[in-house]
C-alpha cells in the first residue's frame, strides 16, 4: 500500500500545564467524542470511565505559597522499551485485543477481542485503562447522539483512549478521495486538543519536523545517555514525561515553567531530582 | 453393592463377551451397531447441514424488489448510487433523495415493485428500510476509498456479481449474532469459490497480507 511506503507516523500530544486551567473541557469533549458511557455515580471512582482525566498537583505549601497545577492524562501511548512497540498493557494481553500500530504509534483497544481478563489495567503504570462493570445505558434518546465512528462497548471488556483514531481514518479518508499520500497536521486532531480553550494541548507526529509538537518537545532521536530503553526524551528543558526513566516511552509530553510541576513526574528519591533536573535528551552525544 | 464394584462387574462381564465374539448371536449385535451408527451419523449430518442453516438464519424479504441490471443499463455504473462523498467516506445504499434524482412521483415503469415504491415511499417521503447484505459488525472499520481510490480495486472483488441481477434474494440473518449472513458465507462449511463469498476478518487479513505484504494492525479495520 502506498501510506506503506511513508516514513511512520509517530503521533503525540504536548500539554502545557502552565496554560491548562483545569476546566475539564478535555474529559468532556473526550467522553461524548467516544461513546463513554456516564454512571449515576461519576464520583464513584471505581466504575467511572474517564479516557481523559484532570488531576490535581499542588506545590503542598501553604498560603501565600500555595500553586496548584492541573495534569490531564489521556493514554500514554507508550511506545514500550527502546520504542520497540512492547507497550506494558500489550505485552501482557493474552488476547491480542491490545496491539501497537507501528505506522502511527497508537496504541490499540479492540473491544471485541477483549475477554476482560484486565491484565492490561495491572500493568499499565498510568491507569489510563478502564473496565466496563455494566453495560452502558444512555437516558432514553440520547443514543440517537452517539457517534456512530466509534464502537460502543459492552459489560466486559477494558477501554481506553484511542487518540480519537477514527478521526485520523476520517482524515486517510479523504486524503484518498483527494489523490493525496499522507494528511495534513490539521486534519488529523484529537476531541481534546480541539476542545480545549486554553490551547494547552498540541497534538501532531513526532516524526515530522514541520508539526507543532516535534518543534516544542524536540525529541532525541538517540537513546537516553542514562537508560538506553528511554527514546525520545525531550531536548526541551521545560518538558517531561511521567515516569520517564521507566522506559515505557509514553507519547504524552508534558511542559511547564516551574520545576516543581516537572519533579511531579515521578517519585523521586531525596537528591535524585537533582541530578535529573539538568539533564535533557541531546543528539549531540546520543 | 457400592458404584465401583458395580463398575467393575460390568467391566469384566463385556471383557467376557469380547472373548467369546466368535458367536454368530455377537456379531448379529456388531452388524446393528454399525448400520446403526451409520443411520445416526447421516441423520446427524444432514441436520447439521440443511436443518441448522435454517434454524441458525431467520429470513426477511426486502422492502421492494429492486432490479440492478436495469438501473445499472440505465445510470451507468456502480458509482452513480453508490458513490463517495466530498470527504471520502462511503455513501452507502443511497437515500430516497438520491433516487428521486431520476425518479419523480410518476412510476417510470410499470413494475408492481415500482409503484410500491412511489405509493409507499415517494409519495409519503418515507426512507426505505433495505436490509443490507454487507452489513459489518459495528466494531469493524471499512474504508471504500482506501480500496477503491487509492488502490484501484473495483466493486466485484468484495461484492460479487450483485450489479448484473435482477432481483434481490431474501436477507438472512443470523439469529445468535444479528450479522448478515453474507459475513459467514453461503456455504455452512465456510468453503469459499470466489473473493466475494464471504467477508469475515480472515478474509480481509489474507488479502491484505496478500497484497500489502502484512494483515495490518488492529486499529487499521477497527473502530
Amino acid at each position: 500500500m502506498k501510506q506503506e511506503n511513508n516514513k511512520a507516523h509517530k503521533f503525540g500530544m504536548v500539554i502545557d500545564l502552565d496554560k491548562c486551567t483545569g476546566c475539564g473541557s478535555c474529559m468532556v469533549s473526550c467522553m461524548s467524542e467516544n461513546n463513554v458511557p456516564f454512571k449515576e455515580d461519576e464520583s464513584n471512582k471505581k466504575d467511572s470511565i474517564t479516557w481523559m482525566r484532570v488531576y490535581k498537583l499542588t506545590n503542598g505549601k501553604s498560603f501565600p505559597d500555595t500553586e496548584i497545577v492541573y495534569l490531564p492524562r489521556p493514554c500514554q501511548h507508550c511506545g514500550g522499551k527502546g520504542d520497540h512497540g512492547h507497550s506494558p498493557c500489550i505485552s501482557v494481553c493474552p488476547a491480542t485485543a491490545t496491539d501497537y500500530g507501528y505506522d502511527t504509534g497508537i496504541v490499540s483497544q479492540i473491544y471485541t477481542r477483549c475477554f476482560g481478563c484486565r491484565y492490561c489495567m495491572g500493568a499499565c503504570p498510568y491507569h489510563a485503562r478502564y473496565f466496563n462493570w455494566w453495560d452502558p445505558k444512555w437516558p432514553e434518546g440520547m443514543e440517537k447522539y452517539l457517534s456512530p465512528n466509534v464502537s460502543p462497548r459492552m459489560r466486559g471488556v477494558v477501554e481506553k483512549c484511542s487518540f480519537c483514531y477514527h478521526r485520523y481514518q476520517a482524515a486517510r479518508d479523504t486524503a484518498y478521495y483527494e489523490g493525496r499520500d499522507d494528511i495534513e497536521e490539521h486534519e488529523y486532531q484529537t476531541a481534546c486538543t480541539t476542545a480545549c480553550p486554553a490551547g494547552a494541548i498540541v497534538f501532531g507526529d513526532l516524526n515530522n519536523p514541520f508539526h507543532k509538537v516535534h518543534q516544542i518537545v524536540k525529541p532525541d532521536p538517540h537513546p537516553d545517555t542514562r537508560n538506553k530503553h528511554v527514546i525520545g526524551k525531550s531536548r526541551n528543558p521545560k518538558v517531561f514525561r511521567l515516569l520517564e526513566r521507566l522506559g515505557t516511552n509514553p507519547k504524552i509530553y508534558y511542559l511547564s515553567e516551574r520545576e516543581w510541576v516537572r519533579k511531579q513526574g515521578d517519585n523521586y528519591l531525596d537528591g535524585e531530582w537533582d541530578e535529573i533536573k539538568n539533564h535533557h535528551g541531546s543528539s549531540s552525544h546520543g | 453393592m457400592s458404584e465401583t464394584e458395580n463398575k467393575t462387574e460390568n467391566g469384566s462381564m463385556e471383557s467376557a463377551g469380547e472373548c467369546t465374539a466368535g458367536d454368530t448371536k455377537d456379531d448379529k449385535g456388531l452388524g446393528l451397531g454399525v448400520i446403526f451408527f451409520i443411520v445416526a451419523f447421516v441423520v446427524c449430518f444432514l441436520s447439521g447441514t440443511l436443518l441448522f442453516p435454517k434454524l441458525l438464519y431467520s429470513k426477511k424479504e426486502q422492502p421492494f424488489n429492486f432490479d440492478h441490471a436495469l438501473h445499472v443499463s440505465e445510470a451507468g455504473d456502480c458509482e452513480s448510487c453508490h458513490s463517495l462523498r466530498e470527504d471520502g467516506s462511503f455513501l452507502g445504499i443511497p437515500k430516497l433523495a438520491t433516487c428521486l434524482d431520476c425518479h419523480a412521483e410518476d412510476p417510470m415503469g410499470e413494475t408492481e415493485d415500482e409503484a410500491v415504491f412511489v405509493e409507499e415511499y415517494v409519495s409519503k417521503e418515507k426512507e426505505i428500510p433495505w436490509y443490507v447484505y454487507s452489513r459489518q459488525p459495528d466494531c469493524v472499520f471499512f474504508s471504500h476509498a482506501a480500496h477503491t481510490e487509492a488502490n484501484g480495486m473495483d466493486c466485484v472483488t468484495c461484492h460479487g456479481h450483485i450489479g448484473e441481477s435482477t432481483s434481490l434474494k431474501p436477507y438472512e440473518e443470523n439469529k445468535i449474532t444479528g450479522y448478515s449472513r453474507d459475513i459467514w458465507g453461503k456455504n455452512i462449511f465456510g468453503i469459499k469459490k470466489h473473493s466475494w463469498d464471504r467477508m469475515k476478518m480472515d478474509d480481509c487479513a489474507a488479502c491484505h497480507k496478500k497484497e500489502t505484504g502484512h494483515k495490518g494492525y488492529c486499529f487499521q479495520c477497527h473502530k
